[in-house]
């Protein structure tokens, strides 16, 4: 009878084939299908529409500001997480659970209360309005305004990753090379860092995909300008509204492959070093 | 505090507390830079939304909220977020179980595909979305004939949400379904319960906090979701317009203290809804 006794903690056939279908099914309808479409209309026009599309002026110019603003916002963020996760990890202190709710905050605002908080702090109407107005300094409709929408709703993310790593990993290690005479900075490239670098790597991944791919928040401080304040995403929706599809969904193949670099990256960094990011993985 | 380092409190035998101070250097600096960057970045730009509205006077505040469009908006958002995030947590278990006990061929694509909606910009979603569920798309046409519309109505702000919440309930439930110990369920056939008295009692129990957090996670994201719902939703007021796209409305309109409303409200539902999921779990924890 062993071979009942085997059976008993596993699914049925019947049940185990309905719910794989079900899964097959489910994930193919709501998520191949929709990134299928992306590549086939845009591939819809031929090659040449495509290239002619990603190459034009107004596309160049998006995706150079979509890449500076990752340059800008995902270094801050990085210097933002290590800092708080050194912190919150490597000391005691009163708050330290008010402080992670805090940092974790963006995760439950939507894009578009991220974008509005910078209007009614810097737009013409706004509290800063006036006085930025007079002295001709640019916030809202320019670049700081795109990079100060993203930095907010990407905050969270290299912290999320680290905080609980650096946590599980303790402070032994760094007070054994602290009392052997290491100084601070030395023992955080040395001891620290080395057993972070998974972690901190997956955590600017995930960050430099949102940063790049950023729709809600950027779209309410951008003004929409072509060829100077429209992001990749931004392009993709002026484009769409134009009835240009082609064109749009050749730079919306553009951001899916960007996509698929991050999942193929993400499912890397998961295999090869799955004991380091256990513990972080907590989404 | 002093910047030297924080103190940890050790209780001696005797009673007396003694003070050790930790000798890894940095906490000033650390804690300091990290309390800057939160307020300057999150915490005082949400507290200019939190004064905004009141510009308008309590009377303003409140024309502005109980505006049919307003609570129109409202019910929509949080509406379809709630019916998403309840298919998802059925569906997201489905999957997430597929992935944790069988060994399904490709298993390793479909996990990189459950991440899709994080990894995928969301306006990118938002029009492959429109053109699968238009009436000339893939799915919209076969599903017109079966007298389903979905694109341009609150049915296809439900479609976006579930595509954008799918990943927080998978990859929610799926540490804990792995972590589960084989030997409960075994106990529990050895002693003559089926498979489904076995799920109901011994598998639900343990997955119900996780299930939980993954559906107010998902429910959290689609009420503020914008830029995967506006292109297949049609926007039409009163209909298919979500509360972040009146918020956008209301800032062309150069009515700030308007936007901050809606704004304003969204944010406490929000947080009113996550304490109440966080007393259910914490209920469910001590039923336990």
């Amino acid at each position: 009878m062993t071979s009942y006794y085997r059976n008993a903690i596993d699914d049925p056939p019947l049940l185990r084939a309905a719910f794989t279908t079900m899964a097959v099914t489910f994930i193919g309808l709501f998520l191949l299908l929709p990134l299928v479409t992306v590549f086939w209309q845009a591939l819809g026009g031929g090659l040449d529409a495509v290239w002619d599309a990603i190459t034009s002026h107004d596309a160049l110019m998006a995706i150079r500001l979509t890449l500076l603003t990752a340059v800008i916002t995902v270094p801050l963020n990085l210097v933002f997480g290590i800092s708080a996760a050194w912190a919150i990890a490597k000391f005691d202190f009163h708050g330290k659970s008010l402080l992670t709710t805090l940092i974790d905050l963006p995760f439950s605002v939507s894009p578009v209360v991220a974008g509005l908080v910078y209007v009614l702090m810097f737009g013409l109407q706004g509290w800063l309005g006036p006085w930025l107005r007079d002295h001709d300094v640019k916030i809202i409709f320019a670049l700081p305004g795109i990079v100060l929408a993203t930095l907010f709703v990407t905050v969270p993310f290299v912290a999320r990753e680290l905080i609980p790593l650096m946590t599980d990993q303790g402070r032994a290690e760094e007070e054994a090379a602290i009392s052997l005479g290491a100084s601070g900075w030395s023992t955080f490239w040395r001891v620290t860092l080395p057993n972070i670098k998974w972690g901190l790597l997956y955590g600017v991944l995930l960050c430099n995909a949102r940063a790049m791919g950023e729709f809600g928040a950027v779209s309410v401080v951008s003004g929409h300008i072509n060829g100077l304040t429209n992001t990749m995403p931004l392009q993709v929706e002026v484009l769409y509204n134009d009835y240009e599809y082609v064109s749009a969904f050749a730079v919306a193949s553009l951001l899916a492959f960007l996509a698929l670099v991050t999942l193929v990256l993400k499912s890397f960094l998961e295999w090869q070093y799955a004991d380091e990011i256990a513990a972080t993985h907590r989404h | 505090m002093n910047s030297g380092g924080s103190m940890t409190l050790a209780i001696l035998s005797n009673g007396t507390r003694k003070v050790r101070r930790s000798i890894l250097p940095g906490f000033g600096l650390s804690l300091g830079f990290t309390l800057f960057y939160l307020s300057a970045v999150v915490l005082v730009p949400l507290a200019a939304l939190v004064i905004k509205p009141w510009s308008l006077g309590l009377d303003g505040f409140w024309n502005v909220l109980t505006s049919p469009r307003t609570l129109a908006a409202l019910k929509l958002s949080f509406g379809a977020a709630a019916i998403a995030a309840m298919l998802n947590t059925v569906f997201g278990f489905v999957v997430a179980w597929v992935l944790v006990r069988y060994r399904v061929p490709g298993h390793w694509i479909l996990d990189a595909l459950v991440d899709l909606p994080f990894a995928l910009p969301t306006a990118v979603a938002g029009i492959a979305l429109s053109s699968l569920y238009a009436l000339n798309g893939w799915l919209g046409g076969p599903l017109s004939h079966l007298g389903a519309k979905v694109a341009y109505t609150p049915l296809g702000v439900v479609v976006a949400l579930v595509f954008i919440g799918l990943p927080f309930v998978v990859r929610t439930i799926e540490p804990v379904l792995a972590g589960l110990e084989r030997d409960m369920e075994e106990a529990a056939a050895t002693l003559g319960a089926t498979r489904l008295q076995t799920f109901r009692h011994i598998i639900l129990p343990a997955l119900a906090p996780a299930l939980i957090t993954g559906a107010a996670m998902a429910f959290a994201r689609g009420v503020g979701e914008y830029g995967s719902v506006i292109f297949i939703a049609g926007n039409i007021p009163m209909r298919s317009e979500i509360a972040p796209l009146l918020i956008v409305i209301r800032l062309e309109e150069f009515d700030y203290a308007g936007a901050a409303a809606v704004g304003f409200i969204m944010l406490a539902l929000s947080f009113v809804m996550l304490f109440a999921f966080n007393a259910l779990q914490h209920w469910m924890g001590k039923r336990q």
